[in-house]
């Protein structure tokens, strides 16, 4: 038989070229990230519990407290975001050392996948068909660390992070960036809170100690005298409060006027700094700046 | 992937590169002593896994540009997602402002009329590496002739 030579003999340094890129895309990753203070997810693992019009709201909230606040969609399949912000049709400026965010009420820095896709497109890669579902994950989590590393969010004080349904994006959110903190979203039905369940354990298992409870869409206040009257029969927050041992941060009840604002990316907590649910996301924000950003509550 | 002529025992060089058609990836390596010539199909849906992750196989020519993946992979992009940037006499994000615009970079206009065929979503990506290639090479003006062979030279047959 004859002999023939390894890989290695021809090429000591095999498979470098590809380690150096990933290397080199992490160290991207960070200094990018470097002069954001702190990265905040919301985060469920359920879906339709109000995750994007939580992070819309607080971010406003923040901003208004006076941070610099950016927030960026992770749902890449079902962006909401930059409309809810609004920034919806907003361009991205198109610089060599990273594209520039555009700004949404409050002057929030927002990046979405609405800003890259045509209205209503779904998203869909380009390449080897029929066979998407190998790599779709593997191109959704480098698209996700591009939208992180290639946009210059600049000097943030607090960027939020829209964390899509399933408990493998938060994971995925996890593998790439250090979080400050996370916020679990839930409504009070028994079917939210053990999903979230899950994802607190996640969140506990990756070794992240500031986790806060969100209830969102608990009750409905009547619009004449404000009296709550419960949106589901059980309420199964406390329980999951209990079981996590993590503290409930806000209860925010639905409200008509918030859904209309956010849908139509206007800031209920600045048009209407009265109102309850303006109140609520306030004191949220408050929260989040005292316990996860000291030196800004301090400032 | 290295292929050795077996009777010479040479290493092949790599000789052209080409994209025929359904994701397919070719190359043509040669045998520097006795110069047989073979081609390697790469299997699309093995390339294409490897570059979903956003690095290059055989590594890169051009450095990582800004949502590079998002840009040269995603369906139904929005045409008009991206506004130029003016360049800025000072450093920009990249720390490369003066280098920039200290060696500005003209587009004959037959270069600029091919450019405007490139769909929006890539343009300002595919600018900016054909003209950081002429910079580098100190290539005042930039016309088809350079983008035709920046284009081989950096292995761009897609843009």
């Amino acid at each position: 038989m004859r002999k023939i030579r390894t890989y290695r003999d021809v090429d000591p340094d095999a498979g470098r070229e590809l380690l150096d890129q990933v290397v080199e895309q992490r160290r991207r990753l960070a200094e990018r990230l470097a002069p954001v203070r702190a990265l905040v997810a919301v985060v469920s693992g359920k879906g339709g519990v109000g995750k994007s019009a939580v992070t819309a709201n607080l971010a406003a909230a923040l901003a208004l407290e006076g941070l610099r606040v950016g927030a960026l969609d992770a749902d890449l399949n079902g962006p909401s975001l930059g409309r809810m912000l609004g920034a919806a049709g907003a361009r991205l400026g198109d610089d060599a050392g990273g594209v520039l965010p555009p700004r949404g009420i409050e002057g929030i820095k927002v990046v979405s996948m609405e800003h890259l896709q045509e209205e209503g497109a779904p998203l869909r890669w380009k390449g080897a068909d029929g066979h998407a579902s190998l790599w779709r994950g593997a191109a959704e989590t480098a698209a996700l660390r591009e939208l992180l590393a290639d946009v210059a969010w600049g000097e943030l004080d607090c960027l939020l992070i829209d964390v899509p349904p399933g408990v493998d994006k938060i994971a995925r959110l996890l593998e790439l960036v250090s979080l400050r903190g996370a916020l679990l979203v839930t409504t009070p039905s028994e079917i939210s809170c053990r999903v979230v369940a899950r994802s607190a354990g996640l969140l506990r298992e990756a070794g992240l100690e500031r986790v806060a409870l969100v209830a969102n869409m608990t009750h409905r206040l009547c619009d004449a005298c404000g009296h709550p009257t419960p949106l589901f029969e059980a309420d199964a927050t406390g329980a999951l409060a209990a079981d996590t041992g993590l503290e409930t941060w806000a209860r925010i009840p639905f409200d008509g006027r918030l859904a209309v604002a956010t849908d139509e990316g206007r800031s209920l907590a600045a048009e209407a700094p009265h109102s309850t649910v303006a109140a609520i996301f306030r004191a949220l924000a408050r929260r989040v700046v005292e316990r996860w950003l000291p030196e800004e509550a301090e400032a | 992937m290295k292929f050795v002529c077996l009777g010479c025992d040479e290493v092949m060089a790599f000789a052209e590169r080409q994209l025929p058609g359904d994701g397919t990836l070719a190359a043509v390596f040669a045998c520097p002593s006795c110069g047989r010539e073979i081609a390697m199909l790469t299997n699309p849906m093995e390339t294409r896994l490897v570059s979903s992750m956003g690095v290059r196989i055989g590594g890169r020519e051009v450095p990582e540009q800004p949502l590079e993946l998002v840009r040269s992979s995603l369906e139904g992009a929005r045409e008009d997602a991206f506004e130029e940037v003016p360049e800025e006499p000072s450093a920009s994000a990249s720390g490369r402002g003066d280098a920039r615009a200290s060696s500005r970079v003209t587009w004959s206009p037959e270069a600029l009329e091919r450019l405007e065929r490139v769909p929006g979503f890539v343009r300002g990506m595919v600018k900016r590496i054909y003209a950081d290639y002429a910079r580098e090479r100190g290539i005042p003006r930039l016309t088809p002739e350079v983008m035709d062979r920046a284009r081989s030279d950096l292995g761009l047959e897609g843009m």
